[in-house]
């Protein structure tokens, strides 16, 4: 059996991916503060536990988004699924620092490939099995009035790429979308 | 921050037409489940929500309308939606909203299909 391939990539404003086995696994080796100037391809983005904070955040992807010329209805997508990734961390993760803290990058991977805009949620709540969630259902939705629990299905059908890892350390999601 | 959705209601008849304007989260949905429950109360038999001025509604907001729409289908009345952004068409239809409301283009459209329903 092959050892996974492993390797990082960059891309201006300093920033790392290490993707393995094709699957994007651990991020930020640069912290780089604003979309500005020096050509930064990276925002962050911490805010506090308390209601429509999340339109906050959706604010930074929309910026990133019409940075890199993404259509309207695809920002509108990725605006959404960090509003889902957010409240799921307002509601469920019980964060020590009552924060959910986001990244925001823009990046192609490859230099001719097309460029998508990636969110990174993190919280450093209690974290949670997200293998063993019951997935929801219309069906369980409008028969069973299980109308809740949407939020990373919604997530994983806007966004073309979702990797979650949680543990005691808290949630991560990362999300990607391509233009 | 706030982020309240606007919302006016105009009745034509016994249908109900709702204009949103903003984010609907919990509150948004809880208001317009307030205002919907009040036109049903009135008289109201069909109810129109014309969603143009507005680009997000995240899944509590969706939960709540399912709730409305359930409250319009024991009345044996009517709900549509008209002018959703292609992304709230698509998480419409995701939480399987789209199966038990009809869907249309314009409100023009969609007032005279639950006109028609009566």
């Amino acid at each position: 059996m092959c050892a996974p391939a492993a390797f990082t990539r960059g891309f201006p404003g300093g920033s790392k991916i290490l993707i393995l086995d094709g699957t994007l696994m651990s991020r930020r080796e640069t912290v780089r503060p604003g979309l500005s100037a020096s050509g930064a391809r990276e925002v962050s983005l911490t805010i506090p536990v308390a209601p429509d904070m999340e339109i906050a955040a959706t604010a930074q992807a929309a910026a990133l988004g019409e940075f890199i010329q993404m259509p309207r209805d695809k920002i509108d997508e990725v605006k959404l699924a960090v509003v889902e990734a957010c409240i799921n961390a307002f509601e469920h993760a019980h964060s020590k620092d009552e924060s959910v803290h986001l990244t925001f990058r823009v990046g192609r991977d490859e230099e001719e490939g097309p460029e998508y805009l990636e969110v990174e949620v993190l919280d450093q709540g209690e974290g949670f099995d997200h293998s063993s969630v019951d997935p929801p259902s219309p069906e369980k939705t409008f028969n069973e009035g299980k109308k809740r629990g949407w939020g990373l299905q919604i997530i994983r059908s806007l966004m073309d790429s979702v990797a979650i890892t949680s543990g005691d350390w808290g949630t991560r999601i990362l999300m990607r979308k391509y233009k | 921050m706030s982020e309240t959705c606007k919302i006016a209601v105009e009745r034509q008849g016994d249908v109900a037409i709702f204009w949103t304007d903003g984010y609907i989260n919990n509150q948004g949905g809880e208001e317009i489940a307030r205002q919907a429950y009040a036109q049903l109360d009135s008289g109201a038999r069909a109810l129109v929500l014309n969603l143009e001025k507005t680009r997000i509604v995240n899944s509590i907001g969706i939960s709540i309308l399912i709730e409305v729409l359930e409250k319009v289908m024991d009345r044996k009345g009517a709900l549509a939606f008209c002018n959703l952004t292609p992304t709230i068409d698509k998480t419409f239809r995701i939480m399987g909203l789209a199966q038990y409301a009809a869907i249309y283009p314009t409100q023009d459209e969609a007032v005279k299909a639950v006109s028609a329903a009566g």
